[in-house]
């Protein structure tokens, strides 16, 4: 890459390198960017094509870039609005000064009253702010009250449970070469045979930070897909196999395709008795699930089960799983019978094959690895974790089901302030029952909210408006995979600076100095670039300023990292699991309570479970112009998809009456949305499939309208404490409804 | 010589990225467009096989110069560069229309 980050033209333009994680919302995928800048204004946005992954490709998002930081309604200074004003549409522009005396005059007459443990921070889902919660939190806060919203930990959490207590590593992900400067060309890298893509469409969604589109290269090179998806997609169109279960049956369809796999002996012996623990178990176990067993349940094909099962055999294949294994309360077995797939067909850390991460758990700070840290007696009192270890273990967050009870009933005991950082989580985004939620924050004394824009969330609640930068306003850091699996570490770059907005580190240590001033004696700039040089050490970069020279750092790829002892602290080859093996039987999964061997269960709400109900309701497919609630008032967005749309199968269409376009009402007993229905074959008959995320910036925003959040709000209708044993998975994809013809 | 853009249509992905890069490009307001993705699909054509035909179709105005100022600069037209499938080149029609022979299916060429 350009060795220099910064170029300046003869005309006086600016052109900067760097690379792009939110605002505006995305996962760390970390896409090259050139962003030239005219007189301290972006004035375009170009891919830059030295970037050794994205290579000058941009999704719609980054290309809209400039629209999305100068739109009009962006706020761009500190504002506050009285207690009593809450859920109305007035503000008051303040001064950063003003802002923190604010802020930490209600922080300390909180924790007066209520403790360390008297307040909570919540994150969103995807943004780096993910990753800076935990200094807002543990640092700025004090509190053990981390909270990421989503019912059951419902993203990425029970992926990084699975594979921690299965394997002892970081995150799995297909191999695509991310990591060699030569990329595919790099001789010890191998083009799988079949990829297993499970639950997720990396084109669109590019989640967790792999580029989507790798997917696209490899097939050009030969790889084959087999898709797991109720829907055709248009990636099913192109695959090999297209496996369209029945939204929630995912682990019965990984058992199955065990059994095939197991049963006719496809297995890869050596890798078994020299790695696998429990293989005699799970082979027993596998007979509870034969093929044509699995086919009724899953109403996939036998026969497409076998092929998937003899496909995956052929090693080097590999696998990339997606959110539907973590939105299932019984997701977590799905996931376990995934890496025993993987791991038993040879197919882990080889080259084409699925690459392990070589650290544990999601990226970001522990409460001991920040500066200032909870006090011993508060953190013992983190919500839930008590009944629920494995997600305090794996997150390092309160449980987000047991949260909301605690909030709602101020049992174990009362939160009165609350930090939504880059959280809208009433609208259909990161939490279940949004209802519930809107309710519980209007109990807190007193929100404050970091974002970029207003939103229903803040609207409702906020007290105190902190406006964030956009990635093009300041320094950061982005990682793939979180740092749980990264390939990449890149720099990004300050460019331009509009208003007063500040970076999500900026805030966080300008708030920390005002509450801390002997602790925290350096300068905001070098806390950030300590911070930052922190976060940015997987590259390899001595520091954040050589980070920026460098620009992207590829993290090189080991294969095999079990034989070399590079996946256990001690040195030693082999996994870090008690038994130093991939567990098939898994010891942690025993000690939490759960069977220590995957299983199937057929969901609560199902169609034989609640047969009052005609149709599955599948929700949180992507679309490419919004993140999640974000992007609704770009309008080159927007036009692309205004409306919150409802897929439905040409049959079902029919037999009630529905015409393309029409609006309709999804209802269940939890509550009922609004939709426009799109007709389409890709749905199986009686699968409904809602998108998420909707709420409308152009309607009144005030109480109890809040720009429309409730209308459209498909979270409303998944239940509320749905998830498995050990606190992971609840059924965003696999609820029940009816549908209505509405006005 | 005449310029063209060569469109594969086995991997465009549909993901509207020719779109806005075009409009930012040539400053195009919102509603008109310099190229316009339209698909064909989905639709199935064996429920036996379940196999479904879906192929996205991007395809130029005539707004669209070719990107003269960029080509003229030594770099891609703006949609080009930014494809996130590599699914759009640009070049001479007789050496496109030796790609498309290349490869052999599923690719049409198009002009302004
Ligand atoms: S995937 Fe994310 S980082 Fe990449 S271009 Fe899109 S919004 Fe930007
Ligand atoms: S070549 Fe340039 S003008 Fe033509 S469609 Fe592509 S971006 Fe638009
Ligand atoms: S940018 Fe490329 S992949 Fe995306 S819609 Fe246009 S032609 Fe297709």
């Amino acid at each position: 890459m350009d060795a220099e980050w910064k170029k300046t033209l003869e005309d006086g333009t600016e052109i900067v390198r760097t690379c792009a994680w939110s605002p505006p919302g995305c996962h760390p995928v970390g896409c090259g960017l050139k962003l030239h800048v005219k007189d301290g204004k972006l004035i375009k946005v170009e891919g830059d094509p030295e970037h050794p992954v994205t290579k000058g490709r941009l999704c719609v998002r980054c290309l809209s870039l400039k629209d999305y930081i100068y739109h009009e309604d962006r706020i761009i200074y500190p504002m506050k609005r009285a207690k009593e004003d809450r859920g109305l549409d007035k503000r008051e522009r303040i001064s950063w000064e003003e802002a923190m005396d604010i802020f930490a005059e209600a922080l300390k007459a909180n924790q007066e009253k209520y403790g360390y443990e008297g307040s909570c921070l919540f994150n969103g889902t995807g943004r780096a702010a993910c990753i800076h919660a935990a200094l807002g939190c543990y640092s700025v806060l004090q509190s053990p009250n981390q909270c990421y919203a989503l019912s059951g930990w419902s993203c990425y959490g029970p992926r990084c449970a699975v594979v921690n207590f299965v394997a002892g590593a970081g995150i799995p992900e297909m191999d695509y070469a991310a990591g060699f400067p030569l990329r595919y060309d790099d001789p010890s890298f191998q083009v799988p045979n079949y990829i297993l893509v499970w639950g997720k469409e990396p084109p669109k969604s590019n989640s967790d930070g792999l580029f989507g589109h790798a997917l696209i290269e490899l097939m050009r090179l030969g790889a084959k897909l087999i898709t797991v998806d109720p829907r055709m997609t248009w990636l099913a169109t192109r695959s090999h196999l297209a496996l369209r279960l029945r939204p929630g049956t995912d682990a019965a369809l990984a058992m199955g395709i065990l059994n095939v796999i197991i049963n006719e002996d496809l297995y890869d012996h050596d890798f078994v008795d020299k790695w696998c623990y429990g293989f005699e178990q799970l082979a027993e176990r596998v007979q509870e699930y034969p093929v044509e067993k699995v086919a009724e349940i899953t109403e996939v094909p036998a026969e497409k089960i076998i092929e998937a099962g003899r496909a995956l055999a052929q090693s080097p294949s590999s696998m990339t799983w997606g959110l539907s294994v973590d939105e299932a309360p019984n997701g977590v077995q799905t996931g376990q019978a995934l890496m025993a797939i993987m791991a038993i067909t040879g197919n882990l850390d080889i080259p084409g094959g699925t690459i392990l991460g070589p650290v544990a758990g999601l990226g970001g700070a522990e409460e001991k690895d920040v500066p200032t840290q909870v006090p011993e007696d508060a953190l013992s009192k983190k919500v839930g974790v008590d009944k629920y270890p494995a997600v305090g273990m794996i997150q390092n967050t309160v449980h987000p089901d047991l949260f909301l009870e605690c909030l709602e009933t101020d049992d174990p005991y009362p939160v009165r302030f609350a930090w939504l950082q880059s959280s809208n989580l009433i609208s259909p985004t990161c939490s279940a029952q949004p209802s519930r939620w809107h309710k519980a924050l209007q109990k807190m004394d007193f929100v404050v909210a970091t974002d970029t824009f207003m939103n229903p969330t803040i609207m409702a609640v906020g007290d105190l408006f902190l406006p964030v930068a956009t990635f093009a306003e300041g320094d950061g850091v982005v990682f793939t995979h979180f740092g749980s699996n990264t390939t990449n570490c890149s720099a990004i770059n300050k460019a331009i600076t509009v208003g007063e907005a500040k970076s999500d580190p900026e805030i966080c240590f300008m708030l920390a100095k005002r509450i801390f001033p002997d602790i925290y004696t350096a300068s905001v700039d070098e806390l950030v670039h300590g911070y930052l040089s922190g976060l940015g050490a997987m590259s390899g970069a001595q520091n954040w300023y050589e980070l920026r020279d460098i620009g992207t750092a590829q993290v090189p790829v080991t294969y095999k990292k079990y034989e070399k002892g590079l996946l256990r602290a001690d040195g030693k080859p082999g996994f870090s699991t008690p038994t130093g093996r991939v567990e098939l039987w898994t010891t942690m999964y025993r000690n939490l309570g759960d069977d220590p061997l995957p299983y199937y269960f057929e969901p609560k709400m199902s169609p034989s479970n609640t047969p009052e109900y005609e149709f599955i309701l599948t929700t949180g497919s992507r679309r490419v112009t919004s993140f999640h609630s974000e992007h609704r008032q770009i309008k080159n967005l927007r036009d692309i998809h205004p409306n919150p749309v409802l897929e439905m199968n040409p049959a079902d269409a029919k037999k009630h009456g529905i015409e393309e376009g029409d609006w309709v009402r999804i209802v269940n007993e939890h509550g009922s949305a609004r939709y426009k229905v799109e007709i389409t074959p890709i749905l199986k008959k009686g699968v409904v499939n809602a998108a998420h995320g909707w709420w409308f910036p152009e309607e009144d925003p005030n109480e109890p309208n809040l720009y429309g959040v409730w209308k459209s709000n498909v979270n409303n209708m998944i239940p509320h404490g749905d998830i498995g044993k050990i606190g992971f998975g609840a059924p965003f994809k696999s609820a029940m409804c009816n549908i209505e013809k509405a006005e | 010589m005449i310029n063209g853009l060569l469109v594969d249509t086995q991997y465009c992905t549909g993901c509207y990225t020719c779109e806005i890069a075009c409009r930012n490009e040539k400053e195009i307001p919102a509603g008109q467009w310099g190229i316009k993705l339209n698909q064909v699909g989905p639709f199935c054509v064996s429920e036996e096989e379940d196999k479904f035909i879906w192929n996205y179709t991007p395809m130029v105005t005539e707004l669209c110069d070719l990107c003269a100022d960029r080509v003229a600069a030594g770099q891609k037209p703006a949609c080009v560069h930014h494809c996130l499938a590599d699914a759009l080149e640009y070049g001479p029609l007789s050496e496109l229309v030796a790609k498309m022979e290349a490869k052999g299916e599923r690719a049409y060429l198009m002009i302004p």
